[in-house]
C-alpha cells in the first residue's frame, strides 16, 4: 500500500479551487490514500489558519500534521516523497526548469484574468480579461508543442508539473467560456490544447476531481457576490 | 562539452544578484552582460521572448528563466558544491515556501514605498515592516536562514539588503530599529564574499532609483 511507509495524508481544501486540484491529481497520480478536509466557503477552520498562519489559504497538505502550503510546491513535496511513483517533474535539469517556468507562467499570466472576468465590474473589463486568456492560451499551444516531444501530455507521455498547473483551471475555462459567451480553447487556433485538454479531463487522475462547468457556473455567482461585496466595504 | 554560461542582467537587480550569488557560492565561472532595460538586446529579446526581462541564464545555448528558476536550476545541476536547497522534502519544501513569500511581498511593496508618498506610502511602509517581522520570525536563532549555512531563502532574500536605504529615505524610516535580528542577519550574510562581491553600494542603488523616478515622471 502506498502509504503504510509515508504515514497520514491530509488535504484542507475547497472543491472548487484549481490550487486545490492540483495537490489532488498528484497524489492520485501517486496512488495515495488521503482524507480530504473541505473548507466551508466564507470562511476559515481553525486547522486553515493554524496550519497556514502566514497566507490564510488553501491548499494545505498535512502530512503527518506537518504543513505544505503553496500549490506547486505541495505538488513538488508529493513528486519527491512518493518517488517510486510515476514521476511529475521531468528528469533533465533544464527540462525541469522550463516546466516550472511556465507552472509559473501560468499562476502569473492566466489565473488573474480568469477571476478578472469573474469580478469585472463592466463589458470592457470583461473583454480585457478575455482578450488577456487568449494571448496566454496562444503562450501554452507553443509551449505544448515544444514540451509535449509529439506525445500527449505538456510532460510527454504523462501527467507532468504543467499538465496539472494549467489543466487544473480546464473545469474553470469551460465556466469562462459560457459566462463572456467566448471560445478560448479553439480547434483551429490551438488545436494541440483542444487534444490535450480532453485526454487530461479524461485520466483517472484527474476525472473525478475536475468539478464540471455547470457547477462552477453556479458557484461563479457566490464567488461574484462576494467579491463585489468586498469591493463595495473595502 | 565545455559548459558555456552567460547571464543577462542589470547591476541593480535584486532577481539578477540572487543568481550571481549562487554561482559565486559555487565558484562557477560565468560570463556576465549588463542589459540596457530601456534598449534590451536581440539576445535578451530571443531568450527571454514571453517575458523580455532579466536573468536569464544560458547554459550551453540553452536559457533558463525567472531568478528562482534560475537558483534551483544552478543548484541542481552544480549540486556537489555549495548546496543551497535541503535534501529532504520537507525542509525543501519549507525553504520553497519562504523563498516564495519573499517573491510575493518584498519587491512589490518596497516598489509601493518609493513610488508613493502620503498615506499610501505609510501604509506600504507599515506593511513592509511587517512582512520583514515574519522573517524575523522564522529565522529565529539560526545564523541563516538555511541553518547553519547561507540557504536558498538566505540568497533570495539577501539582494534587498542592497535596497534597504534606498526604501529608509524614501518612506523616512529605520529598518535597522524595527528588524534588528534581521540586520544583523544581513551583516553575517555580507561576510561572504559571493554576497559582497555581488551587492552594489546601497549609495548608488538609492541614486538609481531616484533617476528611474525621474524618468517615469513620478514626483
Amino acid at each position: 500500500m502506498a502509504n503504510s511507509n509515508h504515514g497520514d495524508v491530509r488535504l484542507i481544501g475547497a472543491w472548487a479551487s484549481p490550487f486545490v486540484m492540483r495537490p489532488r491529481i498528484a497524489l492520485n497520480i501517486k496512488s495515495v490514500k488521503y482524507e480530504f478536509i473541505e473548507e466551508q466557503f466564507g470562511s476559515k477552520s481553525e486547522l486553515l489558519l493554524k496550519s497556514n498562519p502566514v497566507h490564510k489559504k488553501i491548499p494545505i497538505l498535512l502530512h503527518n500534521d506537518k504543513p505544505i502550503c503553496e500549490s506547486n510546491i505541495i505538488v513538488e513535496y508529493i513528486d519527491e516523497v512518493w518517488s517510486s511513483g510515476p514521476s511529475i517533474l521531468p528528469a533533465d535539469a533544464h527540462d525541469r526548469a522550463v516546466a516550472r517556468f511556465w507552472a509559473a507562467y501560468v499562476d502569473e499570466k492566466w489565473f488573474p484574468n480568469l477571476k478578472g472576468v469573474i469580478t469585472a465590474a463592466n463589458e470592457e473589463e470583461k473583454h480585457a480579461a478575455v482578450d488577456e486568456l487568449r494571448e496566454v492560451v496562444v503562450q501554452m499551444e507553443g509551449a505544448y508543442g515544444e514540451t509535449s516531444k509529439g506525445e500527449d501530455f505538456f510532460g510527454g507521455d504523462k501527467i507532468g508539473l504543467v499538465d496539472i498547473a494549467f489543466g487544473s483551471m480546464l473545469g474553470w475555462a469551460r465556466a469562462i467560456q459560457v459566462m463572456a459567451g467566448v471560445k478560448l480553447l479553439d480547434e483551429e487556433k490551438t488545436p494541440g490544447l483542444v487534444k490535450w485538454a480532453d485526454k487530461f479531463s479524461a485520466d483517472p487522475a484527474v476525472k473525478d476531481v475536475l468539478p464540471e462547468a455547470e457547477k462552477l457556473l453556479e458557484f461563479s455567482k457566490l464567488l461574484s457576490a462576494k467579491f463585489k461585496a468586498a469591493a463595495a466595504s473595502s | 562539452m565545455a559548459n558555456e554560461l552567460i547571464l543577462l542582467d542589470t547591476w541593480v537587480s535584486p532577481f539578477g544578484m540572487r543568481v550571481r550569488i549562487a554561482l559565486r557560492e559555487k565558484g562557477i565561472k560565468f560570463e556576465y552582460k549588463e542589459e540596457d532595460l530601456t534598449n534590451k538586446s536581440d539576445l535578451l529579446l530571443k531568450m527571454n521572448p514571453i517575458h523580455k526581462k532579466i536573468p536569464v541564464l544560458i547554459h550551453n545555448g540553452k536559457p533558463v528563466r525567472e531568478s528562482g528558476i534560475i537558483v534551483q536550476y544552478v543548484d541542481e545541476v552544480w549540486h556537489d558544491k555549495a548546496p543551497l536547497l535541503p535534501s529532504e522534502p520537507y525542509p525543501r519544501a519549507q525553504a520553497r515556501f519562504w523563498a516564495d513569500f519573499v517573491d510575493k511581498k518584498i519587491y512589490d511593496t518596497g516598489r509601493k514605498i518609493w513610488t508613493t508618498k502620503g498615506d499610501e506610502q505609510k501604509s506600504a511602509t507599515e506593511e513592509f515592516i511587517g512582512y520583514l517581522k515574519t522573517l524575523e520570525a522564522e529565522l529565529g536563532d539560526k545564523p541563516y536562514f538555511g541553518g547553519e549555512k547561507l540557504g536558498y531563502v538566505d540568497v533570495t532574500m539577501i539582494p534587498f539588503y542592497s535596497w534597504f536605504h534606498a526604501y529608509e529615505v524614501s518612506g523616512n524610516f529605520s529598518i535597522e530599529s524595527n528588524c534588528p535580528k534581521l540586520m544583523a542577519w544581513a551583516k553575517r550574510c555580507m561576510q561572504h564574499e559571493s554576497v559582497s562581491k555581488t551587492l552594489p553600494d546601497p549609495k548608488k542603488v538609492y541614486e538609481f532609483i531616484l533617476q528611474l523616478k525621474k524618468r517615469l515622471g513620478i514626483e
